[in-house]
């Protein structure tokens, strides 16, 4: 090689260049997450320090953004908001999933089938979801009248006007997009659990719920952590569903985290605030993300 | 006695959980019922509190409206332009992405070098930061790019967030396949290009419709940088189905709306029909890895 490249320097630049092309080709890539991945967290992390109104500018505040973000009502309604919703979300959704996994597991028929129409409306968009519950939870046409259409007159069900229970009907919405989603995690998570170890159990007269309980929901513990970290990335990214739904409201009754930043940058002109959100968002999602990162890649080698 | 109790027990639990399954075959169908049912039907039939009921009456009239003459913002021109607009934002981006985050796997696992599994962590990450975080340094970028507001600006911005999830997909995909192969073509004199042409693209054929169903979904469903970075005329589909529904002037058409929803879903629910099974792959590809 090093003869070759005193020899012949010409077909040094080649070799160096075909050396190089894996790195040419991945540059693009590093290029553009560095930008507009890193660069953007980190202009972004920037401007919550200054005193960014309407467009970006560059006066050094320090921390104002961020007392003032903790001063703000809607913050506090968003966060307490973020923190029912995501909760009840990821158990709901855990639950019901976890169920209907099981359910599945039980060698029915058309399996295939069901776990299709179980699954699908993952496929669709948080808007459409959005529309579709937004006048099915209408008391004026929904579920409220219909039933009262039935002969029930007095039954009232008008959460999605209610400043007390309009969180819930996000939460309903998006139980009902995503659960499927966990029920095929848990269905992997169960399909790859080792049948001797059940046999033994079932010869040793353990009852199915024993069978569950003790053995097959336990081995499921890295489905629950997927599930885990999905789930509560979506909930804190959660934005489509809110505004479809009730667009934030009664009031400020629905207000998530990245309702208020969107709104509170492009709509009320206070963008340093609004970044101040953002990186609460982001620090977040980080503490979930990072770990679950950092342990899957070391697995892997 | 012992076995035909346990038998009996056992037919009682087989119909309580098919009543279980059947049950939640109703309760995520019914919305999509709701949907159709209500997009079928005269306005006057659904505000009479006939939300659950079959049309009396059948027209296809609220469909027609949707696509061609519904007030979508300020204007009047149905959710057609719009419904184009998405598709001429998703096929170039999936087209990008995919093809990028192919060459990325070949090279992360064919080539690695140092520090290749950090590139790649810090890659993944970009996957799930909250876009909150990137749409004000993104607004100016596509100014300054002459991008703003138009549908090859989103086409952009689509492409360089795919490009996370498209290489977590190759990558996984191409650690599996023998690297043996690879370091004989080397061997046999064969280069960078055709190593990845002639023996790692011909049977990528089933990540490659994964990683494609992935992005397709996700782009066309996508809301917040379609709401954050078009214009009136450059809007996507999911962003005129909002203003469609959210507009607050005149009558509410909840049956123009519902045909507009399952509009914005048809796309993506036919793709799922047609080809479910590696729609599935790449969630699981997205959460449970490997």
């Amino acid at each position: 090689m090093s003869i070759s490249e005193t020899a012949n320097p010409q077909g040094s630049v080649v070799d160096r260049l075909r050396d190089a092309l894996p790195k040419i080709v991945l540059s693009p890539t590093v290029a553009i997450v560095a930008i507009f991945v890193y660069g953007f967290i980190l202009f972004t992390l920037y401007l919550s320090f200054t005193d960014s109104r309407i467009l970006p500018s560059f006066g050094w505040v320090g921390w104002q953004n961020y007392e003032n973000l903790f001063r703000i009502r809607a913050w506090d309604t968003a966060v307490s908001n973020l923190v029912i919703f995501g909760l009840l979300y990821i158990i709901i959704c855990c639950a019901l999933g976890l169920l209907l996994a099981i359910l599945l597991d039980q060698r029915i028929r058309a399996e295939g089938f069901i776990r299709t129409i179980y699954l699908y409306p993952m496929a669709l968009s948080f808007i459409v979801t959005g529309v579709a519950w937004k006048w099915f939870l209408d008391p004026g046409i929904g579920i409220e009248a219909v039933v009262q259409g039935w002969g029930w007159t007095s039954f009232e069900f008008d959460w999605i006007k209610n400043r007390e229970m309009a969180i819930y009907t996000i939460v309903i919405a998006a139980v009902w997009q995503t659960s499927g989603f966990v029920m095929a995690m848990f269905l992997a998570g169960l399909r790859g659990i080792d049948s001797e170890m059940m046999k033994a159990a079932q010869i040793d007269g353990a009852s199915t719920f024993a069978l569950y309980r003790r053995i097959v929901i336990p081995q499921l513990r890295p489905a629950f952590m997927s599930a885990f970290v999905v789930l509560a990335h979506m909930a804190i990214k959660s934005y489509d569903l809110v505004i479809a739904l009730t667009g934030g409201g009664p009031g400020t009754a629905t207000e998530l985290p990245a309702t208020f930043m969107y709104s509170y940058t492009f709509t009320r002109n206070q963008m340093g605030i609004g970044a101040a959100s953002a990186v609460i968002m982001l620090m977040t999602i980080a503490a979930i993300i990072v770990p679950y990162l950092w342990s899957e890649l070391r697995e892997k080698k | 006695m012992a076995t035909t109790h346990a038998k009996s027990g056992n037919s009682i639990g087989r119909i309580v959980l098919y009543t279980l399954l059947v049950f939640f075959c109703i309760y995520y169908l019914l919305p999509l019922y709701v949907m159709l049912v209500n997009s079928l039907k005269p306005l006057s039939e659904i505000t009479a509190g006939g939300m659950m009921a079959l049309p009396q009456e059948w027209t296809i009239a609220p469909w027609l409206s949707a696509w061609s003459s519904a007030q979508v913002g300020v204007e009047a021109t149905g959710l057609r332009p719009y419904f184009l607009n998405s598709i001429i934002m998703v096929v170039p981006a999936v087209a990008l992405s995919t093809i990028v985050g192919a060459l990325n796997g070949y090279v992360l696992t064919k080539w690695p070098f140092r520090g290749a599994t950090i590139l790649f962590g810090l890659l993944l990450f970009g996957c799930f930061i909250p876009f909150q975080m990137v749409l004000i340094p993104m607004a100016r970028m596509l100014g300054l790019m002459g991008l703003a507001g138009s549908v090859p600006g989103l086409i952009f911005v689509h492409f360089v967030y795919g490009i996370g999830f498209s290489t977590l997909y190759f990558r996984n995909y191409y650690a599996a396949f023998p690297t043996e192969l690879v370091r004989a073509a080397q061997i046999d004199g064969a280069g960078f290009f055709r190593i990845f042409w002639r023996i790692l693209l011909p049977s990528s054929g089933p990540i490659a419709v994964v990683c494609i169903i992935w992005q397709f979904t996700n782009i066309w469903n996508d809301f917040l940088f379609g709401a954050s970075f078009s214009d009136f005329d450059s809007q996507p589909m999911t962003v005129a189905l909002n203003n469609l529904v959210q507009s607050s002037t005149g009558v509410k058409e909840y049956n123009v709306h519902f045909a507009g929803a399952i509009m914005a879903a048809l796309p993506t629910l036919l793709v799922y029909i047609v080809a479910g099974r590696y729609f599935v792959r790449g969630l699981m590809a997205g959460s449970v890895k490997g």
